[in-house]
């Protein structure tokens, strides 16, 4: 590796409920002291160390990769290599060539949906999703499915928002191609028994496809060793850049399955009227790569490893518990989803008939940042029948004070809405 | 005052907690629901025209699909309409659009009677679509133009740009 940097993570021993990092890493938090920032699920913070890296690769080491036959081209090439490793190892995967890069975990799904899809899934054909999806899980298989005349089956999620595993059980039959569904719900925090789900697909043949956009920033993660075809997740949710993200495929699914999209670095010989594809993982990754975003999010791996991913979800899990006995505390405070045991670092709760824009606007004004809506999961909040909820996330810069910020500002909006 | 303060002053809260005319109307001359697909707030707002002269204007939004700054915004948009003839309400329906756009000379916000109480919203640029849903919906009611409105399409004018 020529100048990953070494980043540092001035890992303190904490109590339970203090931050596993320093806040002074991240530009954003120091500058803005006073934030209270809990909307991680939707994007995280970037500590110092990937800015850095970022900077030092445009810097240093820029030029367009696989091409150029000078020096500087193969030092990018080999940044581009290395963050590829690098990545792998942090989710687990020894063979590199199956991690494929995208812009996000949206382009992952579309990727598996629409090439694999189109391929493998025809007329009468089953599709099987759930009730608990992001739309980036839900509209392309919806989509495939009513390109292909293929029966889109959503599986019923229970009352407190898991998956309905006997429901999911009677759905998948022969008929069925593939079982999507994500890791952690974005919306409620619900940890989803990927085991458990895909041993279900499996009785029946199924590809097993997971969304792990809310899975890989959280939790640890050996992919080689959990039961998937396809895991996609983002990098901006877990540390790294916007724009970057990650599908890791099953090799012979990649190899057997068309192209995502063509053009340059994906082609191995061009001819006027037919071409043949490159060996993965550029078979997938049409186009000048993302160098400096896939420099920037292997940066992110080294720094939350240096945390290390047991103690992050430690922490999270700490967060959520105190998160939720104080909320729990607050009259009219109702908090949707499973038990904290069964929730990773998401509290989604609605305040007696308070709107949730009117609790996010009132929290905004206190420093506290939170997601208020349907959190792009429309048909599970049908599903729930709450039109909209507010949603804290918490990551490894979080703290009891945001906790503690947080239940002030929701009693402030409670005294001004009794008040009228 | 606070900004908070300034956004939900008594009168907004006293017209979400009591809405005024927010019911259905059977004899409407014409309903359009507006939306906000980024929120997934509603609400459906009904016009009776009596030759040019609104007379009568209500309004609903489902349990829940309807914040504080929408539903009273609606309120008062009804109170302030009744009576007027559609061009007046038309106008209006400007001077309030630059209200909450932050764009009215504040020697004019008296003009505007009990709807000046939504000119905090102009300091909460993520709220202006809030406040002016419903006069979307009006709008394309007294227009006859298309009986479902959305913040994010373009044609709600006037004037269609919004912050955020």
């Amino acid at each position: 590796m020529t100048t990953v940097q070494r980043n540092t993570v001035s890992a303190r021993r904490s109590t339970p409920v203090g931050a596993t990092v320093d806040r002074r890493d991240f530009p954003l938090l120091a500058a803005h002291p006073h934030l209270h920032y809990l909307d991680s699920a939707a994007t995280s913070q970037k500590p110092r160390a990937v800015l850095d890296a970022i900077r030092q690769y445009y810097e240093n080491d820029n030029a367009n990769p696989h091409r150029g036959a000078y020096e500087l081209s193969a030092r990018a090439t080999q940044r581009y290599h290395d963050a590829r490793a690098r990545i792998a190892r942090f989710v687990g995967v020894r063979d590199t060539d199956r991690l494929i890069f995208t812009r996000g975990t949206t382009e992952s799904l579309n990727l598996v949906a629409s090439a694999w899809g189109r391929a493998n899934v025809g007329a009468g054909d089953e599709v099987v999703i759930t009730g608990l999806e992001h739309h980036a899980n839900f509209v392309p298989w919806q989509q495939l499915a009513l390109e292909r005349r293929a029966v889109l089956r959503i599986c019923r999620i229970t009352a407190d928002g898991r998956i309905d595993l006997d429901e999911l059980a009677s759905i998948v039959s022969a008929r069925t191609k593939v079982v999507a569904f994500n890791h952690v719900s974005n919306a409620l925090g619900t940890v989803n028994p990927v085991g458990e789900i895909a041993a279900i697909a499996r009785r029946h043949g199924a590809v097993v496809v997971c969304d792990g956009a809310q899975g890989a920033p959280h939790l640890p993660l050996d992919l080689d060793s959990l039961d998937v075809d396809f895991y996609a997740f983002s990098g901006h949710k877990m540390l790294g850049p916007m724009g970057s993200g990650v599908l890791v495929g099953r090799r012979d699914l990649l190899e057997a399955m068309p192209p995502y999209q063509t053009g340059g670095d994906m082609i191995e010989i061009v001819g006027d009227d037919r071409t043949t594809w490159n060996v993965l993982p550029h078979k997938f990754e049409a186009g000048t790569p993302n160098v400096a975003d896939a420099v920037g999010l292997a940066a992110a791996c080294e720094y939350l490893d240096t945390i290390g991913m047991e103690r992050v979800h430690a922490h999270e899990k700490a967060l959520t518990t105190l998160a939720t006995e104080r909320l729990t505390a607050v009259p009219d405070v109702k908090i949707h989803g499973p038990s904290v045991e069964l929730r990773g670092g998401v509290v989604s709760f609605t305040v007696g008939d308070i709107h949730p824009h009117d609790l996010a606007t009132i929290l905004d004004q206190e420093g506290v940042c939170v997601r208020a809506g349907h959190h792009c999961a429309q048909p599970l909040m049908r599903r729930l029948n709450v039109p909209a909820t507010v949603r804290a996330s918490f990551y490894v810069y979080n703290d009891e004070n945001d906790v503690a910020a947080l239940v002030a500002g929701i009693e402030k909006a409670k005294t001004l809405f009794q008040s009228a | 005052m606070s900004s908070t303060d300034a956004l939900y002053q008594e009168l907004i809260l006293e017209h979400n907690r009591k809405p005024r005319n927010f019911r259905e109307m059977p004899d409407a001359t014409a309903t359009v629901e507006g939306r906000n697909p980024l929120c997934g707030d509603e609400v459906r707002v009904w016009v009776k025209l009596e030759g040019d002269t609104i007379s009568d204007v209500s309004f609903l939004s489902p349990p829940g699909k309807g914040c504080a700054i929408s539903k009273a915004s609606a309120s008062l948009m009804t109170t302030a309409v009744k009576g007027k003839s559609r061009a007046e309400a038309e106008a209006l329906f400007e001077r309030f659009h630059d209200l909450v756009m932050g764009k009215l000379p504040e020697s004019e916000h008296k003009s505007l009677g009990s709807l000046r109480a939504l000119g905090g919203v102009s300091r909460f640029p993520l709220r202006v679509k809030c406040a002016s849903l419903a006069w979307h919906a009006m709008h394309s009611a007294l227009d006859a133009g298309p009986a479902e409105v959305s913040t994010e399409r373009e044609g709600n004018a006037p004037p269609p740009t919004e912050g955020a």
